[in-house]
């Protein structure tokens, strides 16, 4: 807690004399089937605000989860301030001045602010009062604005991440890695966290940052590191003399085309009309700000956009999964604006959804079950089910969709990423739907796999079906899509023709910079 | 309706309600850090055995109450290994834990029904002050476990709301993950505080035989355990509120045989429905203003923590 008048040095210029505050060199790291860092570096120097840029899955969270003690690096080394370190726990990245503020928050809602500020290191004896003042004049120091007798239930998610933001430096972090902060805040919060860091740079603090948006980048970073697929591809780029167009081509890269596409089909009436569809998200604030879209009978119509810009919520609402606060979704000619799912379903939508586990399959419940989930009372016998049929059914569907399964009677949950999906998938295509909507249908899938369900997924296009393909994998979009309308906080920005457009114009529409992409 | 009965009404009031409020503090204690016990009935069963026995042995009245309290607390362990070491599922292994006190308890006492004691804790004399009319023997005449209550009460209100332990207790209760990032074991807090509940158990049990009706029989605990884990809820796991539901549930106790006394014709039976009605009651109003404010039971009750890993 006691900061030194020393510390406060100008940031960059009398930083060249000491060793980096952060070093990380040759991380790998392996998960079972990933590779989420491969070789992958990063320079900090003291008292900056240092970006690292990426798309979903490039591996940031990994490596700082890496730097924070969190996860062990299978190969590479941690360097702080000039010294190697193997910490094993979190508790260890702190104690060497490492602290991290994740995007799940770590507070407990009963607590004051000042209890939770300080539950890990504490007196014996808490005096209320002593806390309590103690942690206000903590966070006036740092602009933190915050009452420290609140309950946190009562705060906004700005001023819980402020919170978070506290424990760290209660705990004297000087090292700050924030994990996509500016998520879950409001533009104004975002704004204001931008002069909190830049005050804890000031303060001789170094502050290591994760972001997808390129005007906080340029606005209050010192430096920016760009990560895809797990290895770092541009180290330490002074911001001041980089241009957001740059660092968004950086960010998707510009691989060549992997298969070829798929010829298209010919296009037919208008099947999944959207109008000003808005909603709200889970935290309560506006997800979808009036979307507009139409799929038209045999097409494939892509959203690319980064994660967490209003895909999930479209998908969602589509489905009458998520109450929307405006707008209309039409199917052919049936409004289901107010359906419920299953009318949805049964006006001939399919779905499938983001969280395979959980909203898509049970995991606990047989093969058979989970096949009839969605059908159940067309297999049954008066009031009862009818059990040859929905064996038959459930056989039927894993025959035809290659689902390779031990006995249909067994839980689920001993099945393959790739199996589950294509039941799932199979489940949802096998009553015939008009529509299909499908949310990551890819996502952690072999490569066996992510082909058998594109290949699905076109031949449904080929027999007439409006595909609505969210996807965060912009090669698959690009192989097969007809049409690619990209998202950007929770609207539709741009639209593109997947054929002539460049990858580069589609990254920066998808980190802000609509300027270019056509809009519709 | 005598002023030496209602003297009588409120003295029984006190004791009852410092029996159930040992037992329910220790419940609070475990709840807080996030684990609950349902074996409360089983754990008294054992301290009033292991007491009983004990004083028969050592005729140390002493002795017997640490043996009552070392039996609880070993029974508890029991359902902490299974909950927070092994994490099985809490109402199950809670309620095995009440057949299994319940029917150990009546193993072990069999040769000991019908003996008289080998030792009691008598009523403490407080000299001038149990001479008060009407306090003196509401307050000031009772038996040593009574203020053994008090002075729990106190220290659980103080290391719960007022320490470093206390906080990180209440945090394990609350966002298990939370008190781990924090640097503090969940375990060690969850395993101490099921103990300590234990021990608390042991002790209201202990009273049964070493004090309240000083010999032993089968189901001597008579539900009190259950009436002990309502109180918890009636409580809203704050020590104060605990103690004032226990000292009105030990009235429902105490007025349970006086009914007749006073006069009253109402039947004992439906009074001693009373305090789950009251839970009852107390759990709907809960939930009704759960609406805007979250309810005060820790947010992790009953939840096994794993650390997580990717």
């Amino acid at each position: 807690m006691n900061e030194t008048d020393s510390t406060s040095c100008s940031p960059t210029n009398s930083t060249a004399h000491r060793p980096p505050a952060v070093e990380l060199s040759g991380i790998w790291k392996r998960f079972p089937g990933v590779v989420a860092n491969a070789g992958a570096h990063l320079t900090v120097l003291t008292g900056t605000v240092h970006a690292v840029l990426g798309e979903n899955g490039a591996g940031k969270s990994t490596l700082m989860n890496v730097l924070a003690g969190v996860y062990r690096p299978d190969e590479g080394e941690v360097r702080i301030d000039g010294t190697a370190r193997h910490f094993r726990s979190p508790a260890d990245a702190l104690a060497a001045g490492v602290g991290m503020v994740h995007q799940e928050f770590r507070l407990v809602p009963s607590f004051t602010v000042a209890e939770n500020v300080v539950l890990g290191a504490v007196d014996r004896i808490v005096r209320r009062q002593s806390i309590e003042s103690a942690v206000g004049d903590l966070a006036e120091r740092f602009g933190l604005a915050t009452d420290p007798v609140r309950p946190v239930w009562q705060l906004s998610m700005g001023e819980r991440q402020r919170v978070e933001i506290l424990k760290a430096l209660w705990r004297d972090a000087r090292i700050l890695i924030l994990d996509e902060p500016t998520a879950v805040l409001t533009p104004g919060e975002a704004d204001e966290l931008g002069g909190v860091l830049r005050r804890m740079a000031d303060d001789g603090r170094t502050v290591v940052f994760i972001s997808h948006k390129l005007h906080e980048v340029t606005g209050f970073c010192d430096e920016a590191t760009v990560l895809r697929g797990g290895e770092t591809v541009a180290a330490s780029l002074p911001v001041d003399g980089t241009d957001a167009s740059t660092l968004a081509g950086l960010m998707v890269g510009s691989a060549p085309m992997a298969n070829e596409r798929p010829p298209p089909c010919v296009v037919g009436e208008p099947m999944l009309e959207v109008e000003a569809l808005s909603c709200l998200g889970d935290r309560g604030l506006p997800a979808l700000h009036e979307v507009d879209l139409t799929v038209y009978s045999g097409e494939i119509v892509g959203i690319a956009g980064v994660a967490g810009n209003g895909q999930r919520e479209l998908a969602q609402a589509i489905a009458g999964l998520r109450p929307t606060t405006g707008g209309s979704v039409r199917l052919g000619r049936t409004d289901l604006t107010t359906s419920t799912p299953r009318q949805r379903f049964t006006a001939g939508l399919g779905y499938i959804p983001e969280d395979r586990i959980g909203v898509g399959l049970a995991p606990r419940l047989s093969v058979t079950d989970n096949a009839i989930l969605r059908t159940y009372t067309s297999h049954r016998k008066g009031p009862f089910l009818d059990a040859g049929a929905a064996t038959n059914h459930c056989q039927h569907l894993v025959d035809r969709f290659g689902v390779r399964t031990g006995p249909l009677d067994e839980p689920i949950a001993g099945l393959s990423g790739g199996n589950l999906q294509r039941l799932l998938v199979g489940r949802e295509l096998s009553d015939h739907p008009q529509v299909v909507v499908a949310a990551q249908p890819t996502r952690g899938l072999d490569v066996q796999g992510v082909k058998a369900i594109q290949d699905l997924l076109v031949a449904e296009r080929g027999a007439g079906v409006a595909v609505l393909l969210i996807s965060e994998d912009l090669d698959e979009l690009l192989m097969l899509a007809d049409r690619l309308l990209v998202m950007h906080d929770g609207r539709v920005v741009a639209e593109f023709d997947p054929e002539s457009a460049r990858r580069h114009t589609i990254g920066e529409a998808m980190v802000g910079h609509a300027s270019t992409g056509v809009v519709t | 309706m005598t002023e030496a009965s209602v003297i009588g009404l409120l003295e029984a009031t006190v004791s009852f309600g410092a029996l159930l409020y040992l037992a329910a503090l220790g419940e609070m204690i475990a709840e807080k850090a996030g684990i609950l016990n349902l074996g409360v009935e089983g754990m008294m069963a054992m301290g009033a055995v292991t007491g009983f026995v004990v004083a028969l042995h050592t005729g140390n009245p002493w002795v017997a109450l640490a043996g009552a309290v070392a039996a609880g607390a070993a029974v508890a362990l029991l359902h902490g290994l299974f909950t927070v070491v092994m994490g099985a599922d809490q109402v199950v292994s809670g309620l095995s834990l009440t057949i299994l006190g319940i029917g150990l308890a009546a193993y072990l006492g069999k040769g000991s029904v019908g003996r008289p004691a080998g030792a009691e804790l008598s009523s403490v004399d407080w000299g001038p002050l149990s001479d008060i009319p009407w306090f003196g023997p509401v307050l000031f005449q009772q038996s040593p476990f009574v203020y053994l209550a008090v002075v729990a009460g106190v220290v659980a209100w103080f290391v719960l709301g007022r320490t470093r332990l206390g906080l990180a207790l209440r945090a394990a209760g609350e966002s298990a993950s939370t008190a781990d990032a924090a640097g503090h074991s969940v375990a060690g807090l969850r395993l101490g505080a099921v103990a300590m509940g234990g021990a608390l158990a042991g002790a209201a049990g202990a009273y049964l035989t070493l004090s309240l009706t000083p010999q032993w029989a089968e189901g001597i605990v008579a539900g009190r355990g259950w009436i002990a884990v309502a109180l918890v809820i009636f409580g809203a796991w704050r020590p104060g509120r605990v103690a004032l539901g226990s000292l009105l549930f030990g009235m429902t106790l105490a007025l349970k045989t006086r009914l007749q006394t006073f006069g009253v014709d109402f039947s004992p039976i439906l009074l001693s429905m009373l305090p789950y009605l009251l839970t009852v009651g107390v759990l709907v109003a809960i939930s009704i203003r759960a609406r805007n404010r979250p309810s005060p039971a820790p947010a992790a009750l009953g939840i096994a923590y794993r650390r997580e890993e990717r």
